[in-house]
Protein backbone atom coordinates (compact mmCIF):
# COMPACT_ATOMS: atom_id res chain seq x y z
CA UNK A 1 0.00 0.00 0.00
CA UNK A 2 1.22 3.44 -0.87
CA UNK A 3 1.54 5.61 1.94
CA UNK A 4 -0.79 8.39 2.17
CA UNK A 5 0.56 12.18 2.86
CA UNK A 6 -0.86 14.22 5.21
CA UNK A 7 -4.08 15.74 3.55
CA UNK A 8 -2.57 19.31 3.88
CA UNK A 9 -0.54 18.54 1.17
CA UNK A 10 -3.47 17.79 -1.39
CA UNK A 11 -5.12 21.03 -0.41
CA UNK A 12 -1.82 23.59 -0.66
CA UNK A 13 -1.46 21.15 -4.46
CA UNK A 14 -4.72 21.42 -5.40
CA UNK A 15 -7.18 23.96 -4.17
CA UNK A 16 -6.54 25.92 -7.40
CA UNK A 17 -7.80 23.33 -9.75
CA UNK A 18 -10.84 22.18 -7.56
CA UNK A 19 -11.44 25.58 -7.33
CA UNK A 20 -11.49 26.16 -10.50
CA UNK A 21 -13.81 22.69 -11.24
CA UNK A 22 -16.68 24.38 -9.02
CA UNK A 23 -16.65 27.83 -10.69
CA UNK A 24 -16.55 26.14 -14.07
CA UNK A 25 -19.56 24.27 -13.13
CA UNK A 26 -21.58 25.72 -10.31
CA UNK A 27 -20.90 29.18 -11.16
CA UNK A 28 -19.09 31.81 -9.13
CA UNK A 29 -21.36 32.47 -6.49
CA UNK A 30 -21.86 28.73 -5.13
CA UNK A 31 -18.41 27.75 -5.63
CA UNK A 32 -17.17 28.06 -2.36
CA UNK A 33 -19.89 25.34 -1.45
CA UNK A 34 -18.87 23.25 -3.96
CA UNK A 35 -15.15 23.63 -2.80
CA UNK A 36 -16.36 22.87 1.10
CA UNK A 37 -18.34 19.81 0.17
CA UNK A 38 -15.49 18.62 -2.11
CA UNK A 39 -12.92 18.60 0.31
CA UNK A 40 -15.05 17.10 3.16
CA UNK A 41 -15.88 14.04 0.82
CA UNK A 42 -12.27 13.55 0.21
CA UNK A 43 -11.15 13.85 3.94
CA UNK A 44 -14.18 11.61 4.64
CA UNK A 45 -12.91 9.02 2.14
CA UNK A 46 -8.97 9.69 2.58
CA UNK A 47 -7.72 6.71 4.79
CA UNK A 48 -9.45 4.05 3.18
CA UNK A 49 -8.42 5.32 -0.46
CA UNK A 50 -6.04 2.19 -1.65
CA UNK A 51 -4.26 4.00 -4.52
CA UNK A 52 -2.81 7.24 -3.95
CA UNK A 53 -0.87 7.87 -7.11
CA UNK A 54 -3.66 10.45 -8.50
CA UNK A 55 -4.92 12.40 -5.65
CA UNK A 56 -5.45 15.44 -8.23
CA UNK A 57 -7.86 13.11 -10.37
CA UNK A 58 -9.35 11.72 -7.56
CA UNK A 59 -9.85 15.01 -6.37
CA UNK A 60 -11.47 16.62 -9.17
CA UNK A 61 -13.26 13.60 -9.91
CA UNK A 62 -15.11 14.10 -6.55
CA UNK A 63 -15.74 18.18 -7.09
CA UNK A 64 -17.56 16.98 -10.36
CA UNK A 65 -19.65 14.59 -8.64
CA UNK A 66 -20.51 17.01 -5.79
CA UNK A 67 -21.30 19.69 -8.83
CA UNK A 68 -23.60 17.04 -10.39
CA UNK A 69 -25.68 16.84 -6.61
CA UNK A 70 -25.59 20.79 -6.58
CA UNK A 71 -27.13 20.81 -10.36
CA UNK A 72 -29.64 17.59 -9.15
CA UNK A 73 -30.55 19.58 -5.44
CA UNK A 74 -30.83 23.34 -7.62
CA UNK A 75 -33.40 21.68 -9.84
CA UNK A 76 -35.64 20.17 -7.11
CA UNK A 77 -35.47 23.90 -4.87
CA UNK A 78 -36.57 25.81 -8.50
CA UNK A 79 -40.14 27.00 -7.73
CA UNK A 80 -41.84 29.08 -10.68
CA UNK A 81 -43.18 31.59 -9.86
CA UNK A 82 -44.99 34.74 -11.05
CA UNK A 83 -42.80 37.45 -11.00
CA UNK A 84 -38.86 37.70 -10.18
CA UNK A 85 -37.13 39.80 -8.09
CA UNK A 86 -34.40 41.51 -9.35
CA UNK A 87 -31.24 40.89 -7.55
CA UNK A 88 -27.97 42.05 -7.73
CA UNK A 89 -25.63 40.31 -9.75
CA UNK A 90 -21.59 39.66 -9.00
CA UNK A 91 -19.90 41.47 -11.91
CA UNK A 92 -17.88 39.08 -13.71
CA UNK A 93 -14.61 39.29 -14.18
CA UNK A 94 -12.71 39.76 -18.08
CA UNK A 95 -12.51 36.30 -19.04
CA UNK A 96 -15.22 34.95 -16.54
CA UNK A 97 -17.40 35.43 -19.58
CA UNK A 98 -16.12 32.03 -21.28
CA UNK A 99 -16.71 30.29 -18.10
CA UNK A 100 -20.71 31.27 -17.64
CA UNK A 101 -20.98 30.02 -20.96
CA UNK A 102 -18.60 26.66 -20.44
CA UNK A 103 -21.75 26.31 -17.39
CA UNK A 104 -24.38 26.56 -19.85
CA UNK A 105 -23.13 23.61 -22.31
CA UNK A 106 -24.61 19.92 -21.53
CA UNK A 107 -23.06 18.17 -19.01
CA UNK A 108 -20.72 16.17 -20.41
CA UNK A 109 -18.98 18.79 -23.06
CA UNK A 110 -19.04 21.27 -19.89
CA UNK A 111 -17.28 18.57 -17.52
CA UNK A 112 -14.89 18.11 -20.31
CA UNK A 113 -14.23 21.31 -21.30
CA UNK A 114 -13.74 22.10 -17.66
CA UNK A 115 -11.30 18.99 -16.59
CA UNK A 116 -9.42 19.75 -19.61
CA UNK A 117 -8.98 23.52 -19.15
CA UNK A 118 -9.66 24.69 -15.84
CA UNK A 119 -7.70 21.46 -14.28
CA UNK A 120 -5.66 20.55 -17.30
CA UNK A 121 -6.10 16.60 -17.42
CA UNK A 122 -4.91 15.04 -20.24
CA UNK A 123 -7.84 13.23 -22.39
CA UNK A 124 -7.26 9.30 -21.12
CA UNK A 125 -7.57 11.14 -17.39
CA UNK A 126 -10.88 12.93 -17.92
CA UNK A 127 -12.22 9.64 -19.72
CA UNK A 128 -11.80 8.03 -16.10
CA UNK A 129 -13.00 10.98 -14.75
CA UNK A 130 -16.45 11.21 -16.76
CA UNK A 131 -16.26 7.00 -16.51
CA UNK A 132 -16.25 6.98 -20.83
CA UNK A 133 -13.75 6.03 -23.34
CA UNK A 134 -10.94 8.80 -24.15
CA UNK A 135 -12.72 8.58 -27.44
CA UNK A 136 -15.48 9.67 -25.91
CA UNK A 137 -14.01 12.34 -24.15
CA UNK A 138 -12.64 13.40 -26.98
CA UNK A 139 -15.41 13.98 -28.81
CA UNK A 140 -17.33 15.91 -25.90
CA UNK A 141 -14.58 18.49 -25.73
CA UNK A 142 -14.68 18.74 -29.53
CA UNK A 143 -18.38 18.77 -29.40
CA UNK A 144 -18.37 21.44 -26.25
CA UNK A 145 -15.27 23.50 -28.07
CA UNK A 146 -17.22 23.53 -31.07
CA UNK A 147 -20.16 25.19 -29.19
CA UNK A 148 -18.31 28.12 -27.55
CA UNK A 149 -16.57 29.39 -30.63
CA UNK A 150 -19.81 29.73 -32.04
CA UNK A 151 -21.11 31.27 -29.11
CA UNK A 152 -18.29 33.36 -28.75
CA UNK A 153 -17.99 34.70 -32.60
CA UNK B 1 -10.92 30.79 -1.90
CA UNK B 2 -9.33 31.56 1.49
CA UNK B 3 -12.32 31.72 3.49
CA UNK B 4 -13.26 28.55 1.85
CA UNK B 5 -10.42 27.38 3.11
CA UNK B 6 -10.41 28.27 6.52
CA UNK B 7 -13.81 27.69 6.90
CA UNK B 8 -13.02 24.29 5.68
CA UNK B 9 -10.51 23.43 9.18
CA UNK B 10 -13.57 24.24 11.02
CA UNK B 11 -16.03 22.18 9.54
CA UNK B 12 -13.80 19.27 9.31
CA UNK B 13 -13.08 19.77 13.02
CA UNK B 14 -16.82 19.96 13.51
CA UNK B 15 -17.40 16.61 11.67
CA UNK B 16 -14.92 14.69 13.71
CA UNK B 17 -12.60 14.45 10.34
CA UNK B 18 -9.32 16.62 11.91
CA UNK B 19 -7.61 13.66 13.23
CA UNK B 20 -4.36 15.98 13.67
CA UNK B 21 -4.22 20.06 13.63
CA UNK B 22 -1.36 21.54 13.14
CA UNK B 23 0.36 24.99 13.12
CA UNK B 24 4.36 26.27 13.23
CA UNK B 25 4.41 28.97 16.03
CA UNK B 26 7.57 31.55 16.67
CA UNK B 27 9.88 30.68 20.02
CA UNK B 28 12.95 32.25 20.90
CA UNK B 29 15.17 29.43 19.69
CA UNK B 30 12.73 29.22 15.74
CA UNK B 31 9.88 28.02 14.75
CA UNK B 32 8.25 24.99 16.43
CA UNK B 33 5.95 22.83 15.19
CA UNK B 34 3.02 21.72 17.21
CA UNK B 35 0.54 19.22 16.41
CA UNK B 36 -2.47 18.00 18.40
CA UNK B 37 -5.60 15.09 17.92
CA UNK B 38 -8.57 15.46 20.03
CA UNK B 39 -6.85 13.92 22.74
CA UNK B 40 -4.97 16.60 23.27
CA UNK B 41 -1.16 17.30 22.11
CA UNK B 42 0.74 15.24 20.44
CA UNK B 43 3.79 16.15 19.19
CA UNK B 44 6.26 19.19 19.57
CA UNK B 45 8.72 19.63 16.48
CA UNK B 46 11.71 21.71 17.63
CA UNK B 47 13.49 24.39 15.06
CA UNK B 48 16.21 21.92 14.08
CA UNK B 49 13.67 19.15 13.01
CA UNK B 50 12.30 19.08 9.33
CA UNK B 51 8.59 20.24 10.35
CA UNK B 52 7.81 18.38 6.42
CA UNK B 53 9.07 14.93 7.88
CA UNK B 54 7.18 15.23 10.81
CA UNK B 55 3.69 15.59 9.26
CA UNK B 56 4.36 12.61 6.78
CA UNK B 57 5.30 11.05 10.29
CA UNK B 58 2.51 11.88 11.80
CA UNK B 59 0.25 11.15 8.83
CA UNK B 60 1.74 7.67 8.90
CA UNK B 61 1.51 6.69 12.47
CA UNK B 62 -1.64 8.44 13.68
CA UNK B 63 -3.70 9.46 10.23
CA UNK B 64 -3.37 10.67 7.03
CA UNK B 65 -5.98 12.94 8.06
CA UNK B 66 -3.64 16.05 8.82
CA UNK B 67 -4.64 19.25 8.30
CA UNK B 68 -3.27 23.01 9.36
CA UNK B 69 -6.06 24.06 11.73
CA UNK B 70 -3.99 27.24 13.96
CA UNK B 71 -7.30 27.71 16.20
CA UNK B 72 -6.95 24.62 17.74
CA UNK B 73 -3.81 25.24 18.56
CA UNK B 74 -4.20 28.81 20.03
CA UNK B 75 -3.56 27.30 23.92
CA UNK B 76 -0.82 25.17 23.33
CA UNK B 77 0.58 28.38 21.95
CA UNK B 78 -0.93 30.69 24.46
CA UNK B 79 1.19 29.00 27.09
CA UNK B 80 4.24 28.22 25.25
CA UNK B 81 4.70 31.58 24.81
CA UNK B 82 4.03 32.43 28.43
CA UNK B 83 6.84 30.00 29.23
CA UNK B 84 9.48 31.42 26.81
CA UNK B 85 8.65 34.62 28.95
CA UNK B 86 9.19 32.68 32.27
CA UNK B 87 5.58 33.38 33.43
CA UNK B 88 4.46 30.42 33.20
CA UNK B 89 5.99 27.31 35.22
CA UNK B 90 3.41 24.55 34.85
CA UNK B 91 1.47 23.45 31.51
CA UNK B 92 -2.25 22.43 31.72
CA UNK B 93 -2.40 21.11 28.18
CA UNK B 94 -4.20 17.96 27.70
CA UNK B 95 -1.34 15.41 26.07
CA UNK B 96 -1.70 12.49 23.80
CA UNK B 97 0.59 10.18 24.58
CA UNK B 98 -0.06 7.84 21.43
CA UNK B 99 3.15 8.33 19.68
CA UNK B 100 5.23 6.35 22.94
CA UNK B 101 5.12 3.16 23.91
CA UNK B 102 5.37 1.09 26.89
CA UNK B 103 8.87 1.09 29.40
CA UNK B 104 9.65 4.69 26.77
CA UNK B 105 5.78 6.14 27.36
CA UNK B 106 6.11 5.36 31.56
CA UNK B 107 9.89 7.04 31.41
CA UNK B 108 8.15 9.85 29.81
CA UNK B 109 5.16 10.34 32.20
CA UNK B 110 7.75 10.33 34.78
CA UNK B 111 9.40 13.24 33.17
CA UNK B 112 6.53 15.37 32.84
CA UNK B 113 6.48 15.33 37.04
CA UNK B 114 9.50 16.50 37.39
CA UNK B 115 8.72 20.17 38.97
CA UNK B 116 10.00 23.29 36.63
CA UNK B 117 12.97 24.56 37.86
CA UNK B 118 14.44 20.92 39.13
CA UNK B 119 16.62 18.51 37.49
CA UNK B 120 16.49 14.60 37.84
CA UNK B 121 19.18 11.92 36.27
CA UNK B 122 18.79 9.21 33.81
CA UNK B 123 19.10 6.68 36.54
CA UNK B 124 16.26 8.10 38.35
CA UNK B 125 13.62 8.16 35.57
CA UNK B 126 14.61 4.52 35.10
CA UNK B 127 13.71 3.61 38.56
CA UNK B 128 10.78 5.58 38.30
CA UNK B 129 9.47 3.65 35.63
CA UNK B 130 9.74 0.90 37.34
CA UNK B 131 13.24 -0.73 35.87
CA UNK B 132 16.46 1.18 37.82
CA UNK B 133 19.24 -1.00 35.22
CA UNK B 134 17.55 0.50 32.17
CA UNK B 135 19.31 3.32 32.28
CA UNK B 136 20.09 3.58 28.38
CA UNK B 137 16.54 2.88 27.68
CA UNK B 138 15.53 5.75 29.80
CA UNK B 139 18.08 8.05 27.49
CA UNK B 140 16.62 6.71 24.38
CA UNK B 141 13.07 6.98 25.75
CA UNK B 142 14.58 11.24 26.47
CA UNK B 143 15.95 11.08 23.02
CA UNK B 144 13.02 10.36 21.20
CA UNK B 145 10.33 11.90 23.15
CA UNK B 146 7.68 13.17 20.84
CA UNK B 147 6.78 16.17 23.41
CA UNK B 148 9.50 18.03 24.07
CA UNK B 149 9.51 21.03 26.09
CA UNK B 150 5.51 20.21 27.30
CA UNK B 151 7.15 16.97 28.29
CA UNK B 152 10.52 18.78 29.80
CA UNK B 153 13.23 15.90 29.23
CA UNK B 154 15.80 19.18 29.21
CA UNK B 155 15.41 18.77 33.13
CA UNK B 156 16.89 15.28 32.55
CA UNK B 157 20.77 15.35 33.18
CA UNK B 158 23.58 12.74 33.65
CA UNK B 159 24.03 11.47 36.86
CA UNK B 160 27.21 12.95 38.23
CA UNK B 161 25.82 16.50 36.51
CA UNK B 162 26.42 16.42 33.07
CA UNK B 163 24.07 17.88 30.50
CA UNK B 164 24.00 14.80 28.32
CA UNK B 165 22.04 15.38 24.94
CA UNK B 166 19.20 17.06 23.70
CA UNK B 167 16.86 16.23 20.46
CA UNK B 168 16.71 20.37 19.98
CA UNK B 169 20.73 20.79 20.61
CA UNK B 170 22.65 21.07 23.87
CA UNK B 171 22.92 25.09 23.57
CA UNK B 172 18.83 24.85 23.29
CA UNK B 173 19.72 22.68 26.45
CA UNK B 174 21.40 24.71 28.36
CA UNK B 175 19.14 28.24 26.93
CA UNK B 176 16.22 26.53 28.68
CA UNK B 177 18.00 25.41 31.95
CA UNK B 178 19.23 29.25 32.47
CA UNK B 179 15.57 30.19 31.60
CA UNK B 180 14.30 28.26 34.41
CA UNK B 181 16.68 29.35 36.62
CA UNK B 182 18.95 25.84 36.93
CA UNK B 183 22.02 27.32 35.59
CA UNK B 184 23.56 30.66 36.00
CA UNK B 185 22.49 33.26 33.38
Amino acid sequence: MTELPPFQTLIDKHAGDVMAVCRGTVGRSDADDCFQETFIAALRAYPKLSDGSNLRGWLVTIAHRKAIDHHRARGRRAIPVAEVAEVAVEDPLPDEGVWELVGALPPKQRAAVTLRYASDLPHAEIATALGCSPEAARRSLHEGLKRLRKELA
Amino acid sequence: MKAALNQLAERASAEGLLDVAYTTTDSPFGPLLLASTPKGLVRVGLPNQDADELLVDLATRVSPRVLEAPARLEETRRELDLYFEGRLTEFELPLDWQLSKDFRRKVLREIARIPYGQTRNYTQMARGAGNERAVRAAGTACGTNPIPLVVPCHRVLRSGGALGGYGGGLPMKEELLRLEGVLDS
